[in-house]
């Protein structure tokens, strides 16, 4: 319970990060390290909550796609700014 | 009766009807598509919340299925809008 | 009128996806407005898993948020949004649309404000889920696509099946993608596989559990959609002809099984006890090769010029 908190409040983090900075490279920054992390602790959480060896599995394939995913596409957002100079 | 039904199903009724209004103002065929696509969400939401029994009684399965067909005609729809927009916008018009 | 303490919850999810939807209609910027629309697509799956709806969150996610966001995204790359007029009509005839809305809203609530409160509807639920040993499969909403209401499947099938063939009549496809980066090129590497037997999966799996032919069809055509982004014009599909036989065999396999048990003197679709679990198995293979083929010649917008080729343009 308590490590789903932590995630939650990276999570926030991240969320006000991408509010508050003021910069598209620092924003993707806020996104992609503080959202990853939060979702791998909350994933965390979930797995020793429900206690089943199958669900921890796949909550782990989850984050290891989420990070994946977010990964590419923080890239793929990052190249575009730089070939347009700074959106 | 339970107010989780209540909650959401007004909450479908605000997403129709500003979708609603959404469609009938936007200028471009993506706003409007795009407009009509929230209205069918709400009316999906509408349905879904309509089905929902409580806690520990399953759902009725029925209006589940209704809204699943609603969600894949809903795409199929956009699609060919989409594609007849694209050869309108092509010939010249809009 | 029972509350419960998750009511706290739902106001709080209610509450975002209205002003989810209405911002995502409201600005005139409509590059936001559909990735608005794709924040507002996954909300609604949550949602839908809250109100005990899983095989919706499924869909909901894969092809209400997932493949109609990458459509309308790849429209407005189509027609950039600085042609013609964007923005909204102005002037009366705007107040007399928002009075409009606003009638029919509150004509609509008090219709459900007065039904909630006659007390419990008839329903059917309990007769779908009295009657499902007999239906071939475990999974209730399965059970009424595939068996109670197959017709009605059917039909939806066919539905898809005009959509597409208006697509391809309608013009040649899009312009294609440059061939990915190592980053994007490595991702659709690893994820078509893992779509691929995703979707299998859950074709499978459907059966009892959520899951079923419409979300397994949709991660299919995630995979030919990300296979265009990744620069294969071809977006993984097989050849002209493979793809028409594609196409057609979700309606056509629905109608053989439909006409076959005829024979031995039952109604259209009335499937005999035994074979009900195999023949909407069948069918549901059928459907969901057909609806990845619709859904991913939707996403490529039309006919395939005869110059590309299944490898991504040099």
């Amino acid at each position: 319970m308590l490590i789903i908190v932590t995630g939650v409040g990276f999570f926030a983090a991240g969320s006000i990060g991408l509010l508050r900075l003021p910069d598209l490279h620092s924003r993707l920054h806020a996104l992609t390290k503080a959202d990853n992390l939060g979702l791998g602790l909350i994933a965390i959480g979930l797995a020793l909550l429900s206690g089943s060896l199958v669900i921890a599995i796949k909550l782990l394939l989850v984050w290891i796609l989420v990070l994946a995913g977010s990964a590419a596409s923080a890239h793929l957002i990052a190249q575009q700014a730089l070939r347009r100079g700074h959106d | 009766m339970l107010a989780t039904d209540l909650i959401y199903s007004f909450a479908g009724v605000a997403l129709f009807a500003l979708g609603l209004r959404a469609a009938l103002l936007h200028r471009t065929l993506l706003g409007r598509v795009l407009s009509i696509n929230i209205c069918g969400a709400g009316i999906f939401l509408v349905f879904v919340a309509l089905a929902y029994r409580g806690h520990d009684l399953a759902p009725d399965a029925v209006p589940h299925a209704l809204v699943l067909t609603g969600i894949v005609v809903a795409v199929s729809a956009t699609a060919l809008a989409l594609a007849l927009g694209r050869r309108l916008h092509e010939a010249g018009d809009e | 009128m029972v509350v419960h303490l998750w009511n706290l919850l739902d106001l709080v999810l209610a509450g975002l996806v209205v002003a989810l939807g209405w911002s995502a209609v409201a600005s005139s910027d409509l590059k936001r407005g559909v990735v608005l629309f794709i924040a507002f697509g996954l909300l609604l799956a949550i949602i839908w898993a809250r109100l005990n709806a899983p095989d919706l969150a499924l869909a909901e996610a894969a092809i209400g948020a997932g493949l109609s966001g990458a459509l309308l995204l790849a429209a407005l790359r189509d027609e950039p949004a600085s042609v013609g007029d964007t923005g909204f009509t102005q002037g009366p005839v705007a107040w007399a649309t928002a009075v409009f809305s606003l009638v029919v809203a509150v004509s609509f609530a008090w219709a459900l404000l007065h039904a909630h409160a006659a007390g419990d509807p008839i329903r059917l639920a309990d007769e779908v889920i009295a009657h499902l040993e007999q239906s071939g499969v475990s999974n209730p909403v399965t059970a009424v696509l595939l068996n109670y209401r197959a017709y009605d499947t059917l039909l939806e099938l066919a539905v898809l099946l005009a959509a597409v063939l208006g697509i391809m009549a309608v013009g040649p496809a899009r312009p294609t993608y440059k061939p990915a980066g190592p980053l994007f090129g490595a991702l659709v590497t690893w994820l078509v596989p893992l779509l691929i037997v995703t979707g299998g999966y859950l074709l499978w799996v459907g059966a009892h559990a959520p899951g079923g032919a419409f979300q397994a069809g949709a991660l299919l055509a995630a995979a030919a959609v990300l296979l265009r982004l990744g620069g294969y014009p071809g977006a993984g599909l097989p050849g002209s002809l493979v793809q028409r036989w594609l196409l057609v065999s979700g309606v056509g396999v629905f109608i053989t099984v439909g006409l076959l048990v005829t024979v031995e003197g039952r109604a259209f679709l009335q499937y005999s006890h035994g074979w009900s679990g195999m023949l909407i198995l069948l069918i549901e293979i059928a459907a969901t090769l057909a609806i990845a083929t619709t859904l991913a010649l939707a996403y490529i917008g039309g006919r395939a010029l005869s110059s590309q080729h299944d490898r991504p343009e040099q």
